[in-house]
Order: C-alpha cells, then sequence, then structure tokens
C-alpha cells in the first residue's frame, strides 16, 4: 500500500519541506540576530525581505510550514491508531484538502499587500 | 506488501546496523526500541504538536496580521519590552531549531552511508546546530532597545 502512492509523495514532500523550514530558519536566526547591532543595521537588512519576490517565497514557506505540520498530524496519528491506518487514503485526502483550504486563503491575505495596495 | 508490519515493530538498537523493515504501515519511521533513538521517535512527535500551536500562532501574528512592511526594529523593541514573547520566541527556536536538526540527523543516517562521512556530516550539524541555538538564544535574551533609534515618530 506504500510504495508508489500517496503515502510515498507526501513523505518525500515531507522530508524536502523539512529541509527548506530549516534552512530558512538558519537565515532567520542569522536575520534576527542583527537586530543586536541596532536599528540601521536590522532595518537596512529588511530591504531584502520586502521585495515581491521574496513576498512570493514567504507565501510559499507558509505553505511548507503548513503541509509539514498538517501531514506531521496524520503520520502521528496513524502511530497511534490501528483504525487510522485501515482508512489511510481518507487520511491522505483530508490532509491534502486541509492544506490549500488554508493555503490559498492565506496567499489571498498575504500577498494582496504586495500587487493591489 | 512486505510493509505490513504493526507499528509496534521492534529495529536493531544502533541505527548504523542495516535495518530489514524500514516502514510501517503508517508509512512513518517505525518506534525505535533503543532508548535514544525511542526519545528521539517521541521528541519528534511530542515537539511537532507543539510546533504545530507556536510556529502557526508565530506566521498568523508576524506574516498575516502584521507584515515585513510593518516589523522594523521598533516593532521587534517594543515586542520584546514584554517577557512574555521573549519566552514564546525563545522556546520556538529551541523547539524548532532541535526538531529540524533532529530530522537532519535521521537523514544523515538514512543516506550517508560510509562510516567516516558520516561522522563529519554529524560533527557539522552539532556544530552548527549548538552555534544557530546560541545566537538566537543570546539574541533574544540579551537584546536592549537603542533608546534614541525607537523615539516615536
Amino acid at each position: 500500500m506504500y510504495r508508489g502512492q500517496s503515502g510515498m509523495w507526501l513523505w518525500i514532500l515531507h522530508r524536502l519541506t523539512g529541509v527548506g523550514i530549516l534552512g530558512f530558519l538558519f537565515l532567520h536566526i542569522a536575520d534576527t540576530y542583527l537586530v543586536g547591532f541596532g536599528a540601521e543595521y536590522f532595518n537596512e537588512l529588511l530591504f531584502l525581505y520586502k521585495n515581491p519576490p521574496f513576498r512570493v517565497l514567504e507565501w510559499f514557506l507558509v505553505g511548507a510550514v503548513l503541509f509539514h505540520g498538517f501531514n506531521g498530524i496524520r503520520v502521528i496519528v496513524m502511530d497511534f491508531w490501528d483504525k487510522a491506518v485501515d482508512n489511510h487514503k481518507l487520511l491522505v485526502q483530508i490532509t491534502i484538502i486541509a492544506f490549500f483550504v488554508v493555503w490559498l486563503p492565506s496567499g489571498y491575505f498575504m500577498l494582496k499587500p504586495v500587487f493591489f495596495h | 506488501m512486505s510493509t505490513e508490519t504493526k507499528t509496534t515493530q521492534h529495529q536493531p538498537a544502533d541505527p548504523v546496523k542495516k535495518i530489514n523493515r524500514r516502514w510501517t504501515r503508517s508509512g512513518g519511521r517505525p518506534r525505535p526500541s533503543s532508548n535514544f533513538e525511542l526519545f528521539s521517535w517521541y521528541f519528534f512527535r511530542i515537539s511537532g504538536v507543539l510546533l504545530l500551536f507556536f510556529a502557526l500562532l508565530h506566521l498568523l501574528i508576524m506574516h498575516l496580521i502584521n507584515n515585513v512592511d510593518v516589523i522594523t526594529y521598533q516593532f521587534i523593541a517594543e515586542r520584546w519590552a514584554s517577557p512574555l514573547w521573549r519566552t514564546y520566541d525563545l522556546l520556538l527556536l529551541v523547539l524548532a531549531l532541535t526538531h529540524g536538526l533532529n530530522g537532519v540527523r535521521v537523514l544523515i543516517y538514512d543516506y550517508i552511508h560510509a562510516r567516516g562521512w558520516r561522522t563529519f556530516a554529524i560533527s557539522v550539524l552539532y556544530t552548527v546546530g549548538i552555534l544557530f541555538l546560541l545566537l538566537g538564544a543570546q539574541v533574544i535574551l540579551t537584546f536592549q532597545p537603542q533608546l534614541q533609534n525607537v523615539a516615536p515618530k
């Protein structure tokens, strides 16, 4: 039931989003560290995050966190509840739908001030 | 298929050893039997559930309600005036970083098989991890706003 099916793709995405989020976390710790050097340094750096391409990437970051979190819940539920494993396909569908239901509206709110101000 | 095992399937204690059955029915990592790997297995799940709350609330506040247009030095200074937010950020830092580093540790064991390279990768991981943990904790705990720069406009 596993190899080549939906669970495998979610597993690959879980690893990829995990590594991606950790990569951003390192960058984020570095940029927050600059706040200790004073306002000039910190506010200078923020130009990076303010340009439109980065705002779109920021939305993808939110997507990575949402997917990783929701898929993580799915794995935990199946780890501790055998009945869930019997309905694994339904769980995959719920995970994907829940992800888009939260991610797409968040894109509207995050990107509206960037492109329609 | 051959992956039809219960999640309680026990694995060899040493993660370096060849593992015959790598996946459970659920597709997740089998619950390991050795002390450290079992701790790691539970830690992933407990820190993951906590992070779902802390990270998503952090994203909601900093990226949806506020956004990078309003997050400035002054914004951080006002936010970190409250010890509650410093505690929140410190907790988020520790949980997210340890969860992520533990993830990379598993990836290293999964994909790097040569002992020398594996030791090297693990050493780099722990060095970089501890460095960033200290950097992050230092700025959250010791930050003092420069008052002349946060004067009201």
